[in-house]
């Protein structure tokens, strides 16, 4: 178990020994990001911003423009909300080499309540020309991302989380920005997901063995550019999708698989996240079991697909 | 004295020539702003053929000084000099707002040549030029980075955040100009939303403030001079100006601040810049 904070921190203190371009900026949250201890270590390349989160955008795109990489850091709802239209007209229109690493996406921010839980960002992100959106699944994967992230040219969107998750992916495990993983196999179902919903993914399939249907776990690390090929793959080689993220399902990685769906492939399809609604404040656990982002609910949910599709079958047959 | 005595004459006869363009190309554009971009004229004229140091064959030299046009609605302005000096040729100011033209309504750093910054958003450019500032302080260059803004843009917000870091991280390389024309979208900024004491607000951020007469070349040049003399702080030109300067009808008349003359009254502005 670890958080994928603590895994950016890390990233960000090795990328700063290799690549002296890299500079970070956050807004008086540096404990909260772990952007801390890439300011201890080069202190000459980390500017906190203080609590102005669009003066910091705008900052990182200055940046940018005299060839730094610069990392900005805060949490996901104030990088998306407060400095939307920063990140939108100074960053992502003239597609600017800025990374936006959020933490604290999702409801596991936990006792903060929603005020600091973010349930939208994916889809705003989503939704600006220019912008790639990745939700890494663990420590290990969140390393991978940032480091990856550099080697792009243009402004990306990492979401990361406060709370620790299991690890779900290794070092040897692929990471490539745009190419989702499938981490599990099975041929009845499909379940892809991202951030922490990964694990509780690989979970609800294993439940779902027991009852003898066989689910084929994706993780989509990159929600947007968002791999449309593997999409329809799993959807040809099994018979419905379900899509689990800590995310409105308006907007997020359920919307940016059904856009696929309907488009090109028309899928029994169902989704698992935030029911349009604010959480609470509460223990991250709690919250989760409170909103359905569990096993149980996916596994729900996976029955009631399969049970629809036959019926449908059924129905067939009949007429 | 003498040969300065000449460099603002043949300012002054830019600036007229500048102004021409503006007035054709809102003109042929047929919407746009001519107020904001005829009071800020004289200082970006000052800026561009006298003050800056730029290569138009070489957009990207790392050593050039910088330019941000934070009021991104007075790009006429900004395609105007870009053309004369250089950048690109004076023939395609006709094409601005059209489609197709590389010379967008607000300032596109990726379609045309010379613009430093997307900006139109207002109150974002300040916050840009810190950024290229501090680039700039880390590697050690001696570049000098120009910030315009509008008196109604200083009423968003994330301009004194940026006011705050340019202090905070003792950026001397940056100097904002505030285009105090006193009249903003909806009228008079005193009535709109007060902005005064505009050099005490900005003495209290930290700022060193030069005020002056934002259409004497000579007043202008001067504050250039001293701004870049000056260390440890950064430092704000306000300069009073008056909207829509150079033609008659449009001068202080805030209906004119995104208007763009019909043929008319184009004619009759050229009539008056010549």
């Amino acid at each position: 178990m670890k958080s994928t904070r603590d895994a950016y921190g890390e990233a960000l203190v090795e990328l700063g020994k290799s690549n002296k371009n890299v500079v970070v900026l956050d807004a008086d949250v540096s404990k909260a990001t772990r952007t801390k201890k890439f300011a201890e270590q080069f202190p000459g390349r980390f500017f906190n911003c203080g609590c102005a989160e669009q003066n910091m955008m705008g900052v990182a795109a200055g940046l940018s423009l005299t060839g730094k990489i610069p990392f900005a850091s805060t949490f996901a709802v104030f990088a998306t909300c407060r400095a939307l239209d920063q990140v939108r007209n100074t960053i992502a229109y003239p597609r600017l080499n800025v990374k936006i690493v959020a933490t604290h996406g999702g409801i596991t921010v936990g006792a903060d309540g929603p005020s600091h839980q973010s349930l939208e960002d994916m889809a705003i992100m989503r939704a600006i020309p220019n912008m790639i959106v990745i939700v890494p699944a663990d420590a290990i994967e969140t390393k991978k991302a940032v480091k990856e992230s550099v080697k792009y040219e243009g402004p990306i969107y990492i979401r990361l989380g406060r709370a620790e998750v299991p690890i779900v992916t290794n070092k040897d495990s692929p990471f490539a920005i745009g190419e989702a993983n499938v981490i599990q196999e099975g041929d009845d179902i499909t379940i892809i997901a991202c951030g922490i919903m990964v694990a509780v993914s690989l979970e609800a399939a294993q439940l779902l063995e027991k009852e003898g249907i066989k689910a084929k776990v994706v993780n989509m690390h990159t929600i947007k550019p968002i791999d449309e090929d593997l999409i329809i793959k799993v959807a040809r080689e099994t018979k419905a999708i379900v899509v689990a993220e800590e995310h409105n399902i308006i907007g997020g990685l359920g919307s940016a698989v059904a856009e696929i769906l309907c488009n090109k492939i028309p899928t029994p399809f169902e989704q698992v996240g935030m029911r349009d609604t604010f959480a609470e404040s509460g223990k991250p656990e709690e919250l989760l079991a409170k909103h359905g982002l569990t096993a149980n609910t996916i596994v729900d949910v996976a029955r009631k697909v399969l049970k629809s599709l036959k019926g449908c079958l059924i129905i067939e047959k009949k007429s | 004295m003498v040969n300065r005595a000449k460099i603002i004459k043949d300012l002054q006869k830019k600036a007229r020539i500048i102004r021409r363009d503006i007035i054709q190309m809102l003109y042929e554009a047929g919407s746009g702003h001519c107020g904001g971009c005829l009071s800020s004229t004289d200082i970006v004229t000052a800026l561009y053929f006298h003050h800056l140091c730029y290569k138009p064959d070489n957009p990207d030299w790392p050593e050039r000084d910088r330019f941000i046009l934070s009021k991104g609605h007075c790009v006429p302005l900004l395609y105007a000099v870009l053309a004369e000096g250089g950048y690109f040729p004076k023939g395609e100011l006709k094409t601005l707002r059209k489609i197709g033209s590389h010379l967008q309504g607000h300032p596109d750093m990726r379609k045309t040549k010379g613009v430093e910054a997307s900006t139109g958003s207002l109150g974002q450019g300040l916050s840009i030029a810190c950024g290229i500032a501090l680039g700039g302080k880390m590697d050690k260059k001696s570049y000098t980075v120009y910030a315009l803004l509008g008196d109604g843009e200083i009423q968003e917000g994330q301009v004194w955040e940026a006011a705050m870091f340019a202090n905070h991280y003792h950026l001397d390389n940056i100097v904002a100009i505030i285009d105090r024309n006193r009249l903003q979208v909806d009228g008079p900024t005193n009535k709109i939303m007060t902005i005064e004491p505009l050099v005490d607000k900005w003495k209290a951020f930290g700022w060193k403030v030069i005020t002056i007469d934002g259409h004497d070349m000579s007043q202008i040049l001067d504050a250039l001079e001293k701004a870049k003399e000056t260390k440890d702080r950064p430092t704000v030109v306000i300069a009073n100006t008056i909207k829509g300067k150079g033609v008659s009808f449009m001068e202080n008349q805030v209906n004119w601040h995104g208007k763009a003359p019909n043929k008319e009254e184009a004619e009759k502005a050229l009539s008056e810049l010549t």
